[in-house]
């Protein structure tokens, strides 16, 4: 069966100045893949991710999601794909002035008309799901530690069901109990929504235990492929990465 | 006997209900997704158990589900459970078995309430919450202001290398000279504005002359000063909450005291003794430009050449109003640079705490300004001068 590309980048050129961060990169994502991005600092992931999500000008290529061309849409037409994915930045990004139920439902504000009994009871509903306590709803972000504000950034980006998540370094910061519980509930959550997931991060447990590929991002080219498909890759910083006393302890 | 009751034909998302004897069978059909969460809400909640005993939810001829879907399967199943009805466990394609795990997991608190906060008592709260907050800020600052004045007095008679000279200067470049050019605008501009004024009234009795004693006494004793502290809080209180609060989210400030470092030293002297020594200046420079907006004014307005204006201004004042106006200004400058950088210090570790306090600093420094400029004047006519 043909897969489902949901992200397709082609000829991705991104830099600063006269430094090069993307040259004519290609990258595709399928539907209901778990895709781990890595690299070294300065890299460009997150650059990566912000092109993806319209963030970033690029200066040349084409970014595709759910089959069309980012560049070429209208307002309206952006709108439709924005409601569509769901994007976890990496200090969480709440809205400081709004509570942490408040902030869940502003997706739900902005695209559906919901009465707001039933908006509580699905924001409370996602509250437990990322795993922060039921009293965390009437917190302010300024109240909560840097994990729950991450896992109240992942409830947010939850919010409409998205097909498609963006999650910037999501276990960063995280206890490694909690980072395992974030990693079962990715799994969780892909498995039964068919969820896409496109993760920048550096946990090799994470990439071990969620990922079903790993985008390496290499001499400002990308290079995708399994775990053990990497493994073998002889280019030094994937082996040294790979099989670095990390690496090795994460397999 | 049994009924079938449709609903919604032509919705993505479909539910429907069969009563068989005393047993209530519930089929969810079709989308049951985020969008259409809000249609079947209220559908769900119109269902009437009647006096059925035994319910079943029957998931299977669903297209598609998501975790605002599940939650209503799940929150429906609890809501009959409470009232007396036994119900099966929930029939759903085992794909989304995860999810609707997921959904259920722990989750039994009941939904998010939000205080009402217009209430009289919350109102009563928030007074009361003001006034201690108000009390306690008020003490917060005095207890600075003790801290600061042994370090200043320590700084001048012990000098051990606490006060940068580079940091001084700098500051006194930041909030000074780089200053001038507002300063000297809006002063030349409220000489304007107070002569054209003053010479309107004056005119009806002869006296236009005068406006020359009104900008003079005016604006040496008072205008020229405040004027000045008050662009000065606003252009440099408010940077100095803005700079030390944030390096207070990035946890600057906490570094600098695992070093060692004083911070009332590295920071917060330097800002508030260049301000002392920027401000006496930039007051005299404003009393200038102010006296010259007047000049210009009186000589388009009533003819008055600027011999004659001299003459008439050295009449008016004497040293004693030109000092009035300049004593007051290195307190002025004390004031806004203690209250900025107190402020700056009271930041939290989030951003809008910095913006939080750094208005609120703006504020402070400006009232304080006003209120101390008010106690002077009080002052100066019990000494008579």
């Amino acid at each position: 069966m043909e897969k489902d590309v949901v992200i397709k980048i082609r000829g991705l050129v991104n830099g600063f100045g006269s430094q090069i961060l993307h040259d004519h990169l290609d990258l595709d994502v399928y539907r209901g893949e778990v895709l781990g991005v890595v690299g070294g600092s300065g890299t460009g992931k997150s650059v990566l991710l912000r092109s993806i999500i319209g963030l970033n000008q690029i200066r040349s290529g084409t970014i595709e999601v759910f089959g069309k061309d980012t560049s070429k849409l209208n307002d309206m037409q952006m709108r439709d794909i924005e409601m569509r994915w769901g994007v976890l930045f990496q200090e969480g990004a709440l809205f400081s002035s709004q509570t942490i139920a408040e902030n869940i439902q502003v997706p739900m504000r902005e695209y559906l008309d919901m009465p707001q009994q039933l908006m509580n009871e699905i924001a409370s509903m996602k509250l437990s799901m990322v795993g922060l306590p039921e009293n965390a709803a009437v917190k302010y972000p300024s109240e909560l530690s840097g994990g729950m504000k991450k896992r109240a950034g992942l409830a947010r980006a939850l919010a409409l069901d998205p097909d498609i998540v963006f999650l910037d370094e999501p276990t960063a910061g995280l206890d490694p109990i909690s980072a395992n519980m974030f990693d079962e509930l990715i799994k969780d959550l892909q498995k039964s929504l068919k969820l896409t997931v496109f993760m920048v991060t550096h946990d090799l447990d994470t990439l071990r235990a969620t990922t079903d590929r790993i985008a390496v991002l290499v001499d400002r080219k990308i290079v995708v492929g399994t775990i053990d498909e990497l493994r073998k890759n002889p280019h030094p910083w994937i082996q040294e990465y790979f099989s670095g006393p990390r690496g090795r302890a994460a397999a | 006997m049994s009924t079938a009751h449709d609903t919604q034909d032509d919705a993505r998302a479909r539910v429907r209900t069969e009563r068989k004897a005393r047993s209530l069978r519930l089929m969810a059909e079709g989308q049951w997704t985020t969008r259409e969460a809000a249609a079947l809400d209220a559908e769900l909640r119109r269902i009437d158990l009647g006096d059925a005993t035994d319910a079943v939810i029957d998931g299977s001829g669903l297209e598609r589900i998501d975790s605002a879907g599940a939650w209503l399967l799940v929150r429906t199943k609890r809501d009959w459970e409470q009232r007396g009805t036994r119900v099966a466990p929930i029939v759903l394609d085992d794909v989304y078995n995860a999810l609707l795990h997921a959904v259920e997991h722990e989750h039994t608190a009941p939904p998010v309430t939000i205080h009402d906060q217009h209430t009289l008592q919350a109102f009563v709260g928030r007074v009361g919450k003001a006034t201690v907050h108000g009390l306690q800020q008020g003490v917060g600052i005095l207890g600075y202001l003790g801290r600061v004045t042994v370090e200043v007095t320590e700084a001048i008679y012990h000098p051990r290398g606490n006060l940068k000279f580079a940091a001084l200067v700098h500051q006194v470049e930041e909030t000074g000279i780089n200053a001038l050019p507002i300063v000297g605008l809006l002063s030349f501009l409220i000489g304007i504005v107070l002569a054209y004024q003053g010479a309107d009234q004056l005119k009806r009795f002869g006296a236009e002359v005068f406006t020359i004693n009104l900008l003079g006494v005016g604006l040496l004793r008072e205008l020229g000063g405040l004027v000045t502290a008050i662009i000065v809080a606003g252009r440099s209180g408010s940077a100095f909450t803005a700079q030390i609060g944030t390096m207070r989210v990035n946890e600057e400030i906490d570094a600098m005291e695992t070093i060692g470092i004083n911070t009332v030293d590295a920071l917060v002297l330097p800002r508030i003794l260049g301000l002392v020594i920027a401000l006496p200046f930039l007051t005299f420079y404003a009393d200038v430009m102010g006296l010259l907006g007047g000049a210009v004014m009186c000589y388009f307005d009533l003819g008055i050449t600027v011999p004659v204006f001299m003459r008439q201004l050295q009449d008016a004042i004497s040293v004693n109003t030109f000092m009035v106006g300049m004593i007051k200004a290195p307190v002025f400058a004390f004031i806004i640079g203690l209250v900025g950088c107190f402020e700056g210090l009271q930041v939290e570790r989030n951003a809008a705490s910095v913006g939080k306090l750094t208005t609120r600093s703006v504020v402070e420094s400006i009232f304080l300004v006003i209120v101390l400029d008010a106690g002077f004047s009080i002052l100066f006519s019990i000494i008579g001068i």
